[in-house]
């Protein structure tokens, strides 16, 4: 399978009251043709900013000022509005995370599904409206003939995303962005959804490039992974690796301090302490410094570089302690688990 | 719908028969007297009595307004006190200049301001929306008499362009291009009020819609940029535009009071003035009857356009 | 404290003269007990009455009928007046750490301000207190003299658990405690409840969207769907054997954090939450259940049990 896409060291940047502000630094990964990467991080930590870069959708004020992002070979950095406007829904199509506001009330279900299509696809009225009802029935809407003449406010969110998604995968986009597109839902629809997407994924090949803060949402739909803070990726690596073998000190922080149902009954949360530095005041050094157990003197004033792992070529990670310091850091870690146990 | 329209319709009959009341009594509780306006200043008391009598206006005020409501009913508003006319004559004569007037600004005004908002908001803090902005701020600010008075000054007086006043050249043919010429500054004024005026409400009302996420949702579909804003945004702007635009339309009945009166336009809003200075009572409750009905009916027909915009609305 | 029979029932107003149409059932006959020291995990899908009665229970919201017994008293019916007395008693910490904080007073001030006002103690004193309970919940007391919005969220929820405190109660109710903040704020938040808990002996209610905070903080565990009790237990009775349907079903929809397990069998419950304004006969849940029979679309079942409470008429067997 080929590259399809490739975001290289991308650095998005705002213009703000009080100066320029960077929300994405350096970020870079790579997307095969129907694969599947999450970026997971908190909120603030540049998700949304990363994928509305790709699209070009982000408020006048922002834009991306290095790096490049490839798509099938093509650069959409510098591409103009013209040629943006012929990706956009076409090759590359997105779904956010707020179904209720996400579609126009005023307008027809069937009429916003049918704009793309017949821009895209060239299809009739008529050809249009019937793919739409079969789109809609596709995404598991039932009396799908019906809702096309209603209007978004007369559905559940569970029943608008489901729309997001048939007006999303409509005219066969090779790379579907979806920002957190089931925070809002309750878990029964979440878990709807998350099952009509990998049987959408399956039968289509659509790459997807999927944003989320649940590590559990993560384990069940990723190939790959992306870990972001503070406008960085710090790991990157396959699925299976990143929760068998976490090895950035932030990833393993945020893997032990979340909550789980399948966690053992008198486990003790370990917290992470400290918050996100803020944007207008982003330390020089490692950003993670402040916060880290392992910090260490050189952290605060050099900037770690996002490297592969010397043996793995597919999990790379942004932290000194794996350069030459690894076996060290392996040490203490099985140290600290003797201790605890 | 049709339910809902018919019980708006029964609930504005009382409202009508209230405005009546208070129209009638306060009319008839200002100082001075109709017949002191028309009658000989060396009359006799004994002639003014007269005249009072034929005039019924020495009966108690109660059985005044009900002779007066009885009328009404037969769609008779009485006779104008000072020139015993019937007043449904000089409404209807006098309805036509005033809606011509008023139509045609109103819809001059629409079409300067609602592109004119669009733009704005669409390049906030650009050099057009401040542009746009500023000849806002100047409809909104200077007052219709003033600035009448300034085009008469100017393209009346000062450069011979066109007619002071009136709506027809005295003795003229009255054909289309004089009516056309003697319209033109009534409406230059009226409309640049009525443009600033709605030019802040799209603005505002736009600028709220482009922050909205289906928006981006368009964009993302790879649209144009003027689809999305025409199509997408522009429909959902408009909804809180109809409040305006439901404030706007009784204009077109009661007239402009100040502007009729600058440019000497024989519509409602001059012969308001001139029934109030002639304490012309009857004449005057007619207008004022007629201006409750139409605020009532563009309330109505607000409601109805919003139903027919807000899909949301409409499902209610 | 004890719940008999809660109902808490909103009206829909229509038309111009607000006649009411009908009610959304928010609360619909809710009874169960809390007992002091331990920790009640409230959970269930957005809009099925969680909120509405935790506030039922502290008297933010007027119950429409049924019970709330507390220390002896009847919390549905006693007068205001005796309600604000018992306000001391009775706490709530919110979801939103933003807007629960007036911005224009200092923490200092925001934290004093219950205690003068129930004349518990005199400023000097009300400045102590604030001191030490600012340090308990893992702050500075040199922060007294900021306002909120210098706080980041963590902080600021930690400011809302400070204030619910200084009146020593006994009972707090926390609506999603932990909902808005990041992720690896949130552990230091529910590590800090749990602390406290110890240290003072406190009871809580604890309502929140994600079971796996309900787990970490809750001795039992009360599932609730449109405005019903479906289940309540032990929080291992729940999560080992769930025997309420939809209780399996709430469980089996949570992602699960490890990819070896991605091809799980999965049972995944079709259909929307119906409105609580019109909810199904019989058994709220019938719409959505995969084994209902005829019985339950016509005959509501009843809460039974002692220990492990459950409404259904088809239990899950072990
Ligand atoms: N238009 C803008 N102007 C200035 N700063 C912005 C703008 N949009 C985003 N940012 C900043 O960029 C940073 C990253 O925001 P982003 O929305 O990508 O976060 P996120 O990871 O998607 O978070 P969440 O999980 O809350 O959605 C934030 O600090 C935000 O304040
Ligand atoms: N003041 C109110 N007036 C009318 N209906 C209300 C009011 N407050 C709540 N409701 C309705 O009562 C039901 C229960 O609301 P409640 O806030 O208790 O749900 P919840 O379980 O806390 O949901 P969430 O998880 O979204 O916070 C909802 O359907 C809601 O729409
Ligand atoms: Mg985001
Ligand atoms: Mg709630």
């Amino acid at each position: 399978m080929g590259e399809l896409l490739k975001v290289d060291k991308i650095k998005t940047e705002f213009k703000t009251d009080k100066g320029m502000v960077t929300s994405v630094d350096e970020v870079s990964f790579d997307l095969k043709e129907g694969e599947t990467i999450c970026l997971v991080g908190e909120s603030g930590c540049g998700k949304s900013v990363t994928s509305l870069s790709i699209m070009h959708l982000l408020d006048k004020n922002g834009s991306v000022t290095h790096g490049s992002i490839l798509l099938n070979g093509k650069e959409l950095v510098n591409m103009s509005e013209a040629e943006m406007r012929k990706v956009r829904g076409n090759e590359i199509s997105m779904i956010f995370q707020e179904p209720m506001t996400s579609l126009n009330p005023v307008l027809t279900i069937g009429d916003q599904l049918t704009e793309g299509i017949r821009l895209h696809m060239g299809y009739s009225k008529k050809e249009a409206r019937d793919y739409a009802v079969e789109m809609l029935k596709k995404v598991g809407i039932p009396r799908a003939e019906g809702i096309v003449d209603d209007y978004p406010h007369r559905l559940s969110g569970g029943m608008r995303q489901r729309v997001m998604i048939a007006m999303a995968l409509s005219c066969k986009p090779k790379l579907l962005i979806a920002d957190e597109p089931t925070t809002a839902l309750d878990v029964t629809i979440q878990a709807q959804i998350l099952k009509l997407m990998k049987g959408l994924r399956s039968e289509s090949k659509t790459a997807i490039i999927l944003i989320t803060h649940d590590l559990g949402v993560v384990a069940e739909m990723a190939d790959k992974v992306a870990v972001m803070y503070a406008g960085q990726v710090v790991e990157e690596t396959d699925v299976f690796t990143l929760f068998d073998n976490p090895k950035h000190p932030y990833t393993l922080g945020l893997m032990k301090s979340i909550p789980h149902i399948t966690n053992p009954d008198d486990m003790r949360l370990e917290s992470i302490p400290g918050s996100v530095p803020s944007v207008y005041n982003m330390p020089k050094g490692c950003r993670f410094y402040d916060r880290c157990p392992f910090a260490m003197k050189r952290c605060l004033e050099e900037k770690p570089e996002l490297r592969p792992i010397e043996d793995k070529k597919s999990h790379s990670i942004r932290c000194f302690l794996y350069e030459k310091e690894e076996r060290e850091f392996e040490e203490k870690k099985q140290d600290e688990k003797e201790v605890l146990s | 719908m049709a339910q809902y329209i018919i019980r708006r319709i029964l609930i504005a009959i009382p409202v009508i028969l209230g405005v009546t009341i208070l129209n009638f009594f306060i009319i008839n509780l200002a100082p001075g007297n109709p017949v002191d306006m028309y009658v000989n200043p060396s009359a006799t008391p004994q002639q003014i009595a007269m005249e009072k009598h034929a005039l019924g206006l020495d009966q108690p005020i109660i059985i005044q307004y009900f002779h007066w409501l009885g009328q009404l009913i037969q769609g008779n508003l009485g006779f104008s006190y000072s020139t015993r006319e019937p007043v449904t004559s000089l409404i209807t004569s006098h309805i036509g200049p005033t809606m011509l007037l008023m139509g045609i600004s109103l819809i001059i005004g629409y079409l300067i301001a609602i592109p004119l908002g669009i733009i704005s908001a669409r390049k906030q803090n650009s050099w057009v929306d401040y542009l746009t902005t500023g000849f806002s701020f100047f409809g909104v600010s200077v007052p219709h008499f003033f600035l009448g008075l300034g085009v008469i000054y100017l393209f009346a007086t000062k450069v011979l362009l066109f007619p002071t006043g009136g709506m027809n050249t005295l003795g003229g043919s009255g054909s289309f291009s004089d009516l056309f010429v003697h319209l033109i500054l009534p409406v230059a004024v009226l409309s640049t009020g009525i443009a600033g005026n709605m030019i802040r409400y799209v603005r505002s009302s736009m600028l709220d819609v482009l922050g909205k996420d289906y928006l981006r949702t368009a964009k993302a579909k790879g649209l144009r940029q003027f689809i999305i804003t025409n199509k997408h945004a522009l429909r959902n702007a408009l909804i809180p535009i109809i409040t305006v635009i439901g404030i706007d339309i009784p204009m077109l009945i009661g007239g402009a009071i100040v502007t009729e009166q600058v440019f000497q336009w024989p519509g409602l809003g001059l012969l308001t003035i001139q029934s109030i200075s002639s304490r012309d009572y009857s004449t005057l409750m007619g207008i004022n009857l007629i201006a409750a009905i139409a605020v009532l009916l563009a309330n109505l027909l607000t409601d109805i356009f919003y139903a027919v915009a807000d899909p949301r609305i409409r499902y209610e | 404290m004890e719940v008999k029979n809660l109902k808490k029932y909103y009206p829909i107003k229509k038309g111009i003269i607000s006649k009411t149409v009908g009610y959304v059932k928010a609360v619909d006959d809710v009874s169960f007990s809390i007992y002091p020291g331990e920790t009640v995990g409230l959970v269930g899908e957005s809009g099925c009455g969680k909120s509405t009665t935790g506030r039922s229970l502290v008297r933010l919201e007027d119950p429409t009928s049924g019970q709330v017994i507390f220390e002896g008293k009847d919390l549905a019916s006693i007068s205001k007046k005796e309600m604000r007395e018992l306000r001391t008693d009775l706490q709530i910490i919110f979801q939103d750490p933003y807007s629960s904080l007036n911005p224009r007073k200092r923490i200092g001030d925001l934290l004093a301000e219950p205690l003068l006002a129930h004349k518990l103690a005199s400023k000097a004193e009300a400045a102590e207190k604030v001191n030490h309970i600012l340090e308990t919940v893992g702050l500075s007391k040199h922060y007294k003299n900021r306002y909120p919005h210098e706080f980041s969220g963590g902080q600021r929820q930690r400011i809302g658990i400070a204030r619910a405190l200084m009146l020593h109660p006994k009972l707090i109710i926390c609506d999603e405690p932990v909902s808005a903040l990041d992720v690896s704020i949130q552990a230091q938040v529910l590590n800090l409840l749990k602390d406290l808990q110890k240290e003072f002996n406190l009871t809580y209610i604890f309502i929140a969207h994600g079971l796996g905070a309900v787990k970490y903080i809750s001795d039992r565990i009360t599932v609730m769907y449109l405005g019903k009790i479906m289940e309540m237990a032990k929080t291992k009775e729940i999560f080992e054997h769930p025997m309420h349907p939809y209780t399996e079903i709430l469980l089996n929809a949570y992602p699960v954090p490890n990819p070896h397990m991605r091809d799980r069998e999965q049972i995944v419950v079709e259909g929307d939450v119906p409105s609580p304004a019109h909810p199904p006969k019989g058994c709220v849940f019938h719409t959505r259940c995969p084994f209902a029979k005829d019985i339950c679309r016509e005959k509501v079942p009843e809460l039974n049990g002692t220990d492990h409470l459950i409404a259904c008429h088809f239990p899950l067997s072990q």
